[in-house]
């Protein structure tokens, strides 16, 4: 008799795969893509790293990370006449929208998601100078980002990693 | 669909090893298949391994790491300890139920 068929779960060969995902933007649809797979990549042990830079520090500042947007404007994607997506309240409606499709997908928000990428091991890093651009300090960041760190200290921390810049 | 003997019994499995019949499968096989992947379940695992498994009859789709900590109420972090590393994939393993193909 042959051996049953196993999957492989082996562990050690995903030893030192790591992945380092830098989060610039801050609207909406664009906090998704590295939050996804971040969070994909954790489900795989792979240990992950995300940098929040620029626009990408509002997914990680206290007073904005549940109130990210989307607009139609420039975004041929939505295939709205372009001449509209200006209009006042149309951001608005299509983030109510966003909102709700996600969140019927049972895809939590932008802070509930931070907080299940940090309890699957995830690590989270603020940039410095966005930071100081800013003027913001730990204080004003959520709660497991573990430190505000230069460019450079996260470039060490991510030796070897695969990289994905959003 | 491949046939492999899993306990002492011919079991459905895709071409990694993961059951597709949830039918063939019940809790010894769930010891013998744990066992397989090098683990051994408590009580806190077999909590996990039935919510999947009831999950599944409900939804016809196994539980996301998500879904186990939204609806079974057992944390990410639990899972992770629990399952270590691919706690989605050893747990749906070892219910005998496909890999999940939730995103989230």
């Amino acid at each position: 008799m042959s051996a049953p068929i196993v999957p492989n779960f082996d562990d050690s060969a995903d030893e030192g795969r790591k992945l380092a995902i830098i989060c610039s933007k801050g609207n909406l649809d664009m906090a998704y893509p590295g939050l996804i797979l971040g969070n994909a990549a954790l489900g795989e042990g792979i240990e992950t790293h995300l940098f929040f830079t620029f626009w990408g520090f509002d997914m990680i500042t206290r007073s904005r990370m549940g109130d990210l947007k989307f607009t139609p404007v420039g975004n041929t994607a939505t295939h709205m006449p372009m001449g509209l997506t200006p209009l006042p309240g149309m951001t608005a409606m299509a983030t109510k929208q966003m909102k709700k499709t996600i969140a019927d997908l049972d895809v939590p928000d932008v802070p509930e998601f931070l907080e299940q990428i940090v309890a699957a091991g995830g690590h989270l890093w603020a940039c410095r100078l966005s930071a100081d651009m800013n003027k913001l300090s730990d204080a004003d960041l959520y709660e497991g980002v573990e430190g505000i760190i230069s460019a450079t200290d996260f470039i060490e921390k991510t030796a070897g990693a695969q990289l994905l810049f959003i | 669909m491949t046939v492999t003997e899993i306990g002492g019994r011919q079991v459905h499995v895709d071409a990694e090893g993961f059951m597709t019949e949830p039918s063939e499968w019940d809790e010894a096989l769930g010891t013998v298949l744990a066992s397989n992947i090098g683990m051994e379940l408590t009580e806190a695992h077999w909590r996990l391994i039935r919510f999947l498994r009831e999950d599944f009859a409900t939804q016809g789709e196994t539980a996301t790491t998500r879904r186990v900590a939204t609806v079974a109420g057992v944390p990410t972090k639990e899972q992770f300890a629990l399952f270590p590393k691919k706690p989605a994939k050893k747990m749906a393993y070892i219910a005998g139920l496909p890999k999940p193909r939730g995103c989230v």
